[in-house]
């Protein structure tokens, strides 16, 4: 998930690029509708080797970018257990950016090209991450619903044509799985518990709804997306199929815990088997997207301050990776 | 970015004793040791793993995907390298 801006517009083709050989077009679209891998060494478009250095790059940044939101009540957290749940998340979080990241450098970008790009603001990460995480409840809400939302779009790319990416996809599908379910636990316990709990369950609820259903991007009748991204067999359902699909999940989950949704054109809709709901603020979307979202500034510049303030250990060990290999060096000249 | 990059390795896992190790993926780390604790952090999170490979990935030499046919198709004509090519009558039994 957390690729929006890639509806935004399609990757720029380089108009005085040579014309992408046909055969080799053939070929690759061949091995594509064969539902087979395309792997990293292999002949690609330059335009599908673009759409996944421009897609894997900003899932990897948002999973880095997620984790500032939840660190913001790590040593809030009402328990030990829920500290430790929620730490062990973290870290998930930035196990799932490293996989992605590794798999975006297969495609022939360095790490720190890729970090470069966020730190400057060239690369989008997810719209949601850039909005506050007010009160406890909010690690409830973002474990239920963000990554709820992140699962419906993660499960498809596991069958992505690119292997790194589907390899990586797979792993973090199982991990997100606990995410989910923890963060669903929380939400229980605290509508179960005191009226002042349940409101603040609610509140959550309230603030997060509609932020997570603009995660799957813009409306099919506006989306840019292209048909190249399906034909590559890299995205396999439409961003409003698959918040459909979100929504007819999480309603009975939500309806469970006694809470309501903040939609009053929320509807089930007997005869198309689904739930019908109101219009989404989309110039809210474009606005945080854009940059100006509750939590954009601070967001960047605490990403850019972990850099900055990092560059001394890694040149530290970098500095003593190289006087062992140095000493190394003249141990193995003295012995000779 | 004027930060020297720091080296590239790739990982691979023995998820069991008696499994051969499975690369899973790379990590970046300045020296050997870095790359193994980075390893570590990254991909064995949940009890995948009881023994780690950590390999520069400038090491490794991969077979060129372009001559795909010429290393690997000529074997796709040799069904004689299979047991089922041969018949053995039905009333031998199984062999």
């Amino acid at each position: 998930m957390y690729t929006q801006a890639l509806n935004e517009k399609a990757p720029s083709r380089d108009a005085n690029a040579p014309p992408e050989d046909a055969k080799m077009l053939a070929r690759f679209q061949a091995v594509v509708d064969a539902e087979d891998k395309i792997e990293p060494n292999d002949w690609m478009p330059p335009s599908y080797r673009r759409t996944l250095q421009r897609q894997i790059s900003q899932h990897a940044h948002s999973e880095v970018i997620g984790m500032q939101p939840e660190g913001n009540w790590l040593t809030r957290a009402p328990s030990l257990k829920r500290k430790a749940t929620l730490l062990a998340k973290i870290q998930d979080e930035a196990g799932h950016g490293l996989y992605l990241y590794s798999a975006a450098e297969t495609l022939g970008m360095s790490r720190e090209e890729y970090y470069e790009q966020l730190l400057s603001g060239r690369a989008k990460y997810s719209s949601i991450f850039n909005y506050p995480t007010l009160t406890w409840a909010d690690m409830g809400v973002i474990g239920w619903l963000v990554d709820g939302a992140a699962i419906m779009n993660q499960i498809p790319l596991c069958r992505c044509s690119y292997g790194p990416y589907a390899r990586a996809m797979i792993r973090i599908c199982k991990e997100e799985s606990f995410h989910q379910r923890q963060g669903y636990e929380i939400m229980v316990t605290l509508s179960r518990g005191s009226p002042a709990q349940k409101a603040m369950a609610q509140e959550a609820l309230n603030r997060f709804w509609w932020p997570v259903l603009m995660m799957f991007g813009p409306s099919d009748k506006e989306s840019m997306h292209s048909a190249d991204s399906t034909k590559w067999k890299i995205k396999r359902f439409s961003n409003d199929e698959l918040r459909q699909k979100f929504i007819d999940a999480t309603i009975p989950q939500g309806q469970h815990l006694g809470l309501t949704f903040p939609d009053p054109n929320l509807k089930f809709n007997d005869a198309t088997g689904h739930w019908d709901y109101g219009e989404i603020d989309w110039s809210e979307f474009r606005r945080v997207l854009a940059g100006d979202g509750p939590c954009n500034r601070q967001r960047m510049k605490a990403r850019q301050a972990a850099e900055a303030n990092g560059a001394w250990v890694r040149e530290a060990a970098r500095a003593h990776a190289e006087k062992r290999r140095q000493r190394s060096a003249a141990a193995k000249i003295a012995a000779e | 970015m004027t930060e020297t990059a720091t080296p590239l390795w790739e990982v691979f896992i023995r998820s069991r004793s008696g499994l051969p190790h499975k690369h899973c993926g790379s990590v970046h780390a300045a020296d050997a040791t870095l790359a193994l604790q980075a390893a570590r952090d990254v991909y064995t999170r949940r009890g995948e793993s009881v023994s780690l490979w950590v390999v520069p990935s400038a090491e490794i030499v991969a077979s060129d995907p372009d001559d795909k046919g010429e290393l690997f198709e000529p074997t796709g004509t040799k069904i004689y390298r299979h047991p089922t090519f041969y018949i053995v009558p039905d009333d031998v039994g199984h062999m």
